[in-house]
């Protein structure tokens, strides 16, 4: 069992530890040192490292149907989305009689468009477990259906990629509308509360970081069991030779079929912890743009191995940063030359460079 | 409606004219009464004004009717340092004026050199009857259908008399037309219970928003239990006509909604056509087509920047350079990224995208993040009024048109060229065309330059609809790749078809769904769609296609 989750794969170690060392260190830091000491991170940073892990958690499950079942998914985002959205509906009821128009039961946004009712599908929403199970089951859902009818259809290939987009920006202009009743443009924003707790506070922000990182952790090393499973490998192997693992007698959709389900999932989770971090959802990130920097993440970390989509996607992001800090304009050009780069230069991405270069010196 | 009809005619108007202006302005004694009108119009007094006007048209001058319509449309200025008429069109922020008596060019002037001749509502209502009336006698039919069309509103007894005079001799049936619906409706309000039944049964063949009011007034309820007309018999006349009309005109609306259809087809073929292409023979998704699209548009942009006053001149040119721009940027896309990444469409697929997110952001920084809008050329804006239930935009007509000739062009290089012939060859089996000489590298070259031209060519045609900016490619481009996946890989006839019943499709739905939803449920069907036919409407058949 240990080998099979942390190997003596060093890279994936490293990372493993880097990732173990932030997630106890900097909540715990930032809680146990007043502000203005050396070693305290200030609420921004804290909230900014919990968004890169939730990233971090979305690039892994990509890498998940990318890296190991070959579904080049273009729009992965949806369920990332999808899942925000049911934190979100859960973050609003809990906002209750402090709205703007003081509605206990509506959010702000029916208020304002004359709903004199809840929709049916915002009941439930104001119980914590109800809306995690949500989290988990209105991506898997969707991930279901779709995937069913996809790979049963047997549609692959850049057919499949056109199809995925096609999906995440029919949501992007589904959610745009307000008859949706999910805040249409704006989104779901002004939360206050999370489980009782002020959702700005430093020890919730600290929390949220501790948990997310956690589920990263957690997700890592589970999918690293996932893809040495019986399951995983003939995953692998569908990637690799689809028609032949068909022929030997395996049910290849129903392989994709779960892989895709349980990475639409783990998607979503990521999509829950990001939103009160950042405090806002709104349709944009259905576009599908943002699901193509997720799988340029994947792409620059090194598809396959896992850890490679959690470092490039902590990059990626931090580049972001950086970038539309300092040259708001060069941002694209980075990106769009990442994309370039990688495909040209860098096929195995940045995992496979170090990997290259660790047998290199042990030869 | 009658006004806007009228102005879309008033150029064929003029030019038929002039010949005869030429031939008459001998007769000295005329021609005095006239430059004496011309001058009363121009004089202060509003009562003048009208002399003049009356004095104008009984002058019997052809640039008598010109100088009315520009002063019923305020375009009839008055020199402030002459005092001469002159006929003003505004141009990007200067005036292009005539000489009003005769039509001399006389160059450019700016806003303040020249004010307005105003006028009254009541001479507003006077100049209408007079120009109907001396539209009446004009040589063209089209322009004397203008002028009885001027004249349907409440024409007094001289009118009626010169319409019934004109109807005698009339031998254009589209104007006899236009008087007897004038007569009819008359009829409509007379005493005489069997001229007003006739008169309904007429009806029936003319579509006619006026005519539909009434009838509609007619069978109003009073509110005491009866009917705003008393008479039942003519009631029910009234219902059967009104029944006719009424779906006629429901014809019309399923016309109109068809041509949208088509008109939103033609954008999508356009877009669309040249992915089909480069995805057909290279089996290579090009992400960056949008942004070809985009360039061709900023192309027709620059050009008209640089052309500022040939609209129509610029848009000619800026097909050709935009096909050519587009191309050359294809061209260095395929042979500096594409080429190395054969056999693998999903790197292909990224790195294209990488490519379009380069060219958004190298035209933001250029031309700036907001949106520019291109001028459309006179004779592309405005309608054609078919009747008065059925209007088509010309833009949309001519971008129809255009499509159907670029498809025609490119179906005939892909028939008739040695390199369409290559084309063909290597779409539909790689390796054997390689190995029959046929150099594969130059033909995806060419392939890929030539469908990025189109791209290039469909931006000209988008920049005429919509606004030029940089995300102007991402808004077509996963509709673009569902024409494509819906019509079929390698079957152009595919892209056309499958493009023009999405178009239709999202057009008929939009009424019920609005145009949101009804794009979503056209997104949601060819997902659908694509499970049963995984290769889309027209699947390329042979071994090749398996692979």
């Amino acid at each position: 069992m240990y080998r099979i989750l942390l190997g003596n794969d060093k890279t994936a170690l490293a990372v493993l530890a880097v990732l173990a060392a932030v997630t106890v260190a900097v909540p715990l830091c930032s809680l146990l040192f007043p502000a203005g000491s050396a070693l305290h991170f200030s609420a921004y940073t804290v909230s900014l490292l919990g968004k890169y892990m939730t990233f971090a958690l979305l690039g892994l499950s990509l890498d998940l149907v990318w890296g190991y079942a070959g579904i080049l998914a273009l729009g992965h985002g949806a369920f990332f989305a999808l899942g925000g959205y049911a934190m979100g509906m859960y973050l609003m009821r809990q906002i209750g009689e402090r709205g703007v128009y003081g509605n206990p039961l509506l959010p702000d946004f029916m208020v304002f468009l004359n709903w004199d009712k809840l929709p049916w599908y915002w009941h439930g929403f104001d119980r914590f477990g109800f809306a995690m199970a949500m989290v988990l089951l209105a991506p898997g859902f969707l991930a279901f259906v779709f995937g069913w009818l996809a790979f049963r259809a047997r549609v692959a290939g850049v057919y499949l990629s056109i199809m995925t987009q096609a999906l995440t920006y029919a949501l992007m202009l589904a959610f745009f509308r307000n008859e949706m009743g999910f805040g249409g443009n704006n989104g779901l924003t002004d939360f206050k509360d999370i489980l009782g707790f002020n959702i700005q506070a430093e020890g919730v922000r600290a929390a949220l970081l501790f948990i997310s990182g956690a589920a990263l952790i957690g997700a890592l090393l589970g999918c690293r069991w996932l893809v040495n499973t019986k399951l995983g490998r003939v995953v692998t192997a569908i990637r690799d030779q689809e028609s032949r693992v068909r022929f030997i007698g395996y049910r290849v959709e129903m392989y994709k079929l779960w892989i895709f389900v349980f990475a639409a999932m783990l998607a979503g989770i990521a999509g829950a912890l990001y939103v009160p971090q950042v405090g806002i959802i709104n349709p944009s990130e259905f576009s599908p743009l943002n699901s193509l920097e997720i799988v340029v993440w994947v792409a620059l970390g090194g598809r396959g191995t896992l850890y490679g989509a959690i470092v490039g996607a902590v990059l990626v992001n931090f580049g972001k940063t950086v970038f539309t800090g300092l040259l708001p304009d060069a941002w694209l050009f980075v990106l769009g030359g990442a994309f370039i780069l990688v495909t040209l230069a860098l096929p195995d991405g940045i995992a496979g460079l170090l990997n290259r270069r660790l047998k290199e010196r042990t030869a | 409606m009658i006004i806007k009809t009228y102005s879309t005619i008033i150029g064929l108007t003029i030019a038929l004219l002039l010949p005869i202006g030429s031939a008459r302005a001998e007769q000295p004694g005329i021609r005095d009464a006239y430059a004496e009108a011309v001058a009363k119009v121009g004089r202060g007094s509003m009562a003048e004004r009208e002399q003049g006007i009356a004095a104008l048209a009984e002058a019997g001058n052809p640039r008598s009717l010109d100088i009315l319509r520009a002063l019923l449309d305020g375009r009839l200025y008055q020199e402030k340092s002459t005092g001469a008429l002159v006929i003003a069109e505004k141009n990007a922020g200067r005036f292009k004026i005539e000489e009003a008596s005769n039509g001399a060019d006389l160059g450019f002037a700016e806003a303040e050199a020249i004010g307005r001749i105003n006028i009254t509502n009541r001479i507003r209502g006077e100049l209408r009857k007079l120009i109907g009336q001396l539209g009446l006698g004009a040589e063209d039919a089209s322009a004397r259908l203008a002028a009885v069309r001027e004249m349907t509103k409440d024409p007094d007894q001289k009118t009626l008399e010169l319409l019934q005079k004109r109807s005698a001799v009339e031998t254009d049936q589209r104007v006899k037309r236009a008087i007897d619906l004038i007569f009819l409706v008359r009829d409509l309000d007379s005493g005489d219970k069997t001229a007003r039944i006739r008169a309904l049964k007429a009806l029936q063949d003319y579509d006619s928003q006026e005519v539909v009011n009434k009838l509609n007034a007619m069978l109003e309820p009073d509110g005491e239990g009866g009917y705003a007309e008393a008479d039942a018999d003519i009631r029910n006349q009234a219902k059967i006509t009104l029944h006719a009309i009424d779906t006629r005109i429901g014809l019309y609306h399923a016309a109109e909604t068809v041509f949208f259809g088509l008109s939103l087809g033609a954008v999508l073929v356009l877009a669309a056509i040249g992915l089909a292409i480069t995805f057909g023979v290279m089996g290579v998704i090009n992400m960056a087509h949008g942004e070809l699209m985009m360039l061709g548009a900023y192309t027709t942009y620059v050009i008209q920047q640089l052309l500022p006053d040939s609209l129509g001149l610029s848009i000619f040119l800026a097909i050709p350079a935009a096909f050519l721009i587009s191309a050359l940027a294809g061209l260095a896309i395929e042979r500096g990224l594409i080429r190395f990444l054969y056999g693998r469409p999903l790197e292909t697929l990224l790195a294209t995208f990488g490519v379009s997110l380069i060219l958004q952001q190298g035209v933001r920084s250029i031309f700036s993040p907001l949106n520019r809008s291109v001028a459309t050329p006179s004779w592309m804006s405005g309608s054609w009024q078919i009747n008065d239930f059925l209007s088509l935009t010309w833009n949309r007509f001519y971008i129809l048109i255009f499509c159907l000739l670029v498809f025609t062009a490119l179906l005939q290089i892909l028939k008739r060229t040695r390199l369409g012939l290559e084309v063909r060859a290597v779409a539909q089996n790689r390796r054997m065309a390689k190995a029959m000489g046929i150099p594969t590298d130059r033909v995806d070259a060419m392939t890929f330059a030539l469908g990025s031209g189109i791209a290039g060519v469909a931006g000209v045609a988008l920049s005429q609809i919509t606004n030029v900016g940089p995300n102007l490619g991402q808004a077509y481009i996963v509709d673009s790749f569902m024409v494509v996946v819906f019509g079929g890989v390698g079957n152009l006839f595919g892209t056309l078809v499958a493009g023009f019943s999405l178009g239709i499709a999202n057009k008929f739905l939009e009424p019920y769904a609005g145009a949101v939803l009804a794009k979503i449920l056209v997104l949601v069907f060819i997902i659908l769609f694509i499970q049963k036919r995984p290769r889309g409407l027209f699947p390329q058949k042979g071994r090749a296609a398996e692979a």
